[in-house]
């Protein structure tokens, strides 16, 4: 017996050091957790909840739990897949997510985890919200319409970059990303292609511009491997499905 | 033009309609305004399918369109992909590509030409060549061809299905792939890919020549009803290469008249909207193309194999140039106005392509490392191709930062809006008219449809134009009390004229 401390993860003891989060623990344990908002790189948020998981019976976000020795986490069950398939659904329906014509597509996150919880349908009405594309800057575009607010490129602006470019305004159903300045144009920022905040974006808000689908299907980042496998964009070089850097 | 247009007096006439049209794309229907002694007043072709999609790309990002737009259509989109992504090399200033991308693009494009005619001819035309009008209707279709000939179904199912891993292997996807970018194209061919692509193509090539066996039988044990049905002396309109031979990716836009004198030829397509215009008339979603210096009574077209078999001096690979010669040799090298002939020009056009594969593969070129370009920035891009079905036009401009702001499409069935509906007045008024009609009567009308195989659900697409007839009718008599007509230009005018 080893006096190291641990958890159970679906039956699967899983070790981990002081501080550590479930997500964390198990993602370091080579076990995945779906997860749209949380990034190894950064300060968990707990916001897009699609990291739920029973934590002695409880329902809790792994990515913001502690972990503790001894509980018992429960995460493929039929219960939590069919909460988060509602969740993603909800995510799907609530902007514009044209997979067939998004460049993200094959190495998108959100299409990834759903994927992988078999969202097959988004179910409830599509809400159609219009939402404009910045293009004001010269390499880069925001689609708005691709925006989940997960808040990485806000956190990795303002945490790595140290430019602060990017905000959540509003609350509830009207909560949307701003850009920080008076026009609201990310041409009118110091954004580079270069920042941290170009990398991150799980889906396929913030692009390259002029560039189109230049990585040949079945070179795609999820096309060789599902995401349990692969894991999330960021943590990725480039032309795998993180951002380039030219 | 027709007079069977319109009718004058619509309001005595009984109704016939025909509706869906069976075995082609889409949706769309045919009416017919008869009297009581059976006379057609009245024969219309109309799209009732509704896209919009130079609405939707409108604020999007331009390298974005050419994957969006191809979503336009199941059966061709390699067609819509092309000519939008030869409008996006114009956007940033490209005018000639890398030699491997263009021939990686030529190599999708004619898989794509292949697996369409296929698809086209086997699956939904060959039970009219197959099988009489008498026939069962149960029996014509393609699993009555599977049941009596079915050699022919396989290879028609196999011919689709090499033309697909052509497109599968150039594109990433059989079916709406991302080959193509702003430049160029994602990717060549290995050495592996083309040797699994030859394998089967001299099979492919036999085929093509079996099946133009079978469609000169078909055309000698009645040459009279293959000449005449449907048939309509014609402008048409093709791309052709510098030197006048068959080109289905490139080339400068050629017009000929019935008589086969040259209207406009070799003319740069960016200035396409000097010399087509396009007709809105109350009755249909679709609008009628023009050559402007013709006017519309007289500047229709058509578009297709046929269009492009009579249009060009030559094809430029052996086996299929031999039969264009024997084909042309039918109105003595005059252009050729049978509508049945489009199936005859669309299986050279399928032999064509097996043969174009071929020389493409052989070239060194599918495997170099330079597939993008990049020029300046322009703000409008004009990307025309011949599609399976004809001529296809798409235009973009862009703003400063590289947003769509106005896109207009002319798909090939638009092209040939004018022609198919002279074609189901021509076979109403020969072989309709005065008759009771029946299903096998009204079969006719379809197989004159088919011949153009027009693809429907690409074919309305103009958002905002439709335009809408509102009536308003007394509950208890039935009786009109007023109608409001929408306009195509958006005008909104009270009206009780018929329609
Ligand atoms: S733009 Fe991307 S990274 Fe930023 S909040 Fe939206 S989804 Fe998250
Ligand atoms: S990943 Fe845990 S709440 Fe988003």
């Amino acid at each position: 017996m080893s006096d190291e401390q641990s958890f159970t993860l679906d039956g699967r003891r899983i070790p981990f050091q002081n501080g550590q989060t479930v997500m964390q623990a198990a993602l370091e344990a080579g076990v995945y957790i779906p997860h749209l908002c949380f990034n190894p790189e950064f300060t968990p948020h707990g916001s897009c909840r699609v990291c739920l998981v029973k934590v002695n019976n409880r329902m809790q976000a792994a990515c913001t739990t502690p972990a503790a020795d001894g509980q018992t986490v429960q995460s493929e069950t039929e219960e939590l897949r069919e909460i988060r398939r509602g969740i993603l659904q909800m995510l799907f329906v609530e902007g514009n997510h044209v997979c067939p014509a998004c460049e993200k597509s094959g190495a998108c996150q959100l299409q990834a985890v759903a994927y992988y919880t078999g969202m097959l349908a988004p179910h409830f009405k599509h809400f159609y919200p219009r939402r404009p594309v910045d293009a004001s800057h010269p390499e880069a575009v925001i689609d708005f319409n691709r925006c989940i607010l997960c808040e990485l490129c806000v956190r990795a602006s303002r945490d790595v970059d140290g430019k602060n470019i990017f905000a959540v305004e509003g609350r509830g159903i009207q909560a949307h990303l701003v850009v920080n300045t008076p026009s609201g144009q990310l041409g009118a920022t110091g954004f580079s292609l270069h920042d941290k905040a170009a990398q991150v974006c799980p889906t396929g808000s913030i692009l390259t511009k002029h560039r189109g689908y230049d990585i040949p299907i079945g070179q795609r980042l999820y096309d060789r491997k599902p995401i349990n496998v692969v894991g999330d964009v960021a943590q990725l070089p480039d032309r795998q499905g993180g951002r380039r850097h030219d | 033009m027709s007079e069977l247009e319109t009718a004058a007096h619509p309001e005595q006439l009984c109704r016939v309609a025909i509706d869906p049209l069976s075995r082609v794309e889409g949706h769309g229907k045919v009416t017919l305004l008869v009297d009581r002694n059976h006379h057609i007043r009245q024969a219309r072709l109309h799209i009732v399918e509704f896209r919009g999609f130079e609405k939707f790309i409108q604020g999007r990002p331009y390298w974005e369109v050419p994957v969006a737009v191809q979503r336009l259509c199941g059966i061709c989109p390699v067609s819509h992909n092309l000519a939008a992504a030869k409008a996006v090399d114009q956007l940033i200033g490209v005018e000639q590509l890398p030699p491997a991308a263009e021939k990686i693009r030529r190599l999708m494009h004619y898989g794509q030409t292949l697996q369409s005619h296929a698809v086209h001819f086997f699956h939904l035309a060959s039970p009219d060549f197959l099988f009489d009008f008498d026939n069962p209707i149960a029996q014509r279709n393609i699993g009555g061809v599977m049941a009596d000939y079915p050699d022919i179904a396989r290879q028609g199912v196999r011919l689709r299905k090499y033309g697909q891993e052509v497109i599968r292997i150039t594109a990433g996807k059989r079916v709406h792939g991302t080959g193509t970018v702003p430049g160029g194209v994602n990717k060549a061919l290995t050495l592996q890919e083309r040797n699994y692509l030859l394998t089967d193509l001299e099979l492919m090539t036999q085929w093509g020549r079996h099946i133009l066996k079978l469609m000169k039988k078909a055309y000698e044990a009645n040459p009279g009803y293959f000449t005449r049905f449907a048939a309509i002396p014609s402008n048409y309109l093709s791309l052709v290469r510098a030197d006048g031979a068959l080109d289905l990716y490139h080339g400068g836009l050629r017009t000929k008249n019935d008589q086969g004198d040259l209207l406009f030829d070799h003319l740069d397509y960016r200035r396409y909207s000097q010399v087509i215009r396009e007709q809105v008339k109350s009755w249909s979603y679709m609008k009628f193309p023009f050559i402007n210096s013709l006017g519309p009574e007289k500047g229709w077209y058509r578009v297709g194999p046929l269009a492009r078999i009579n249009n060009c001096d030559f094809i430029p690979t052996p086996v299929a140039e031999e039969e264009r010669r024997e084909f042309m040799a039918l109105n003595n090298g005059q252009p050729i106005h049978a509508t049945l002939a489009y199936h005859w020009a669309r299986m050279i056009e399928l032999l064509y392509a097996t043969e174009a594969i071929r020389e493409l593969l052989l070239d060194p070129d599918i495997f170099g490392d330079e597939l993008v370009t990049r020029g300046e920035m322009t703000r409008e891009g004009i990307g025309v191709i011949e599609a399976p079905r004809g001529t296809l036009f798409h235009h973009y401009r862009i703003d400063e930062d590289g947003l769509i702001e106005k896109a207009n499409l002319i798909v090939s069935t638009t092209n040939n809006n004018q022609a198919m509906n002279e074609s189901i007045r021509q076979v109403a008024e020969n072989y309709l008219d005065g008759k009771e009609l029946t299903e096998p009567l009204l079969n006719q009308i379809e197989v004159a449809v088919r011949a153009y195989d027009p693809c429907l659900s690409c074919a309305t697409h103009a958002l905002g134009q439709m335009p809408l007839i509102v009536e308003l009718v007394e509950e208890d008599s039935g009786v009109m009390i007023d109608c409001l007509v929408r306009d195509a230009n958006g005008k909104v005018r009270e009206s009780f004229v018929e329609f």
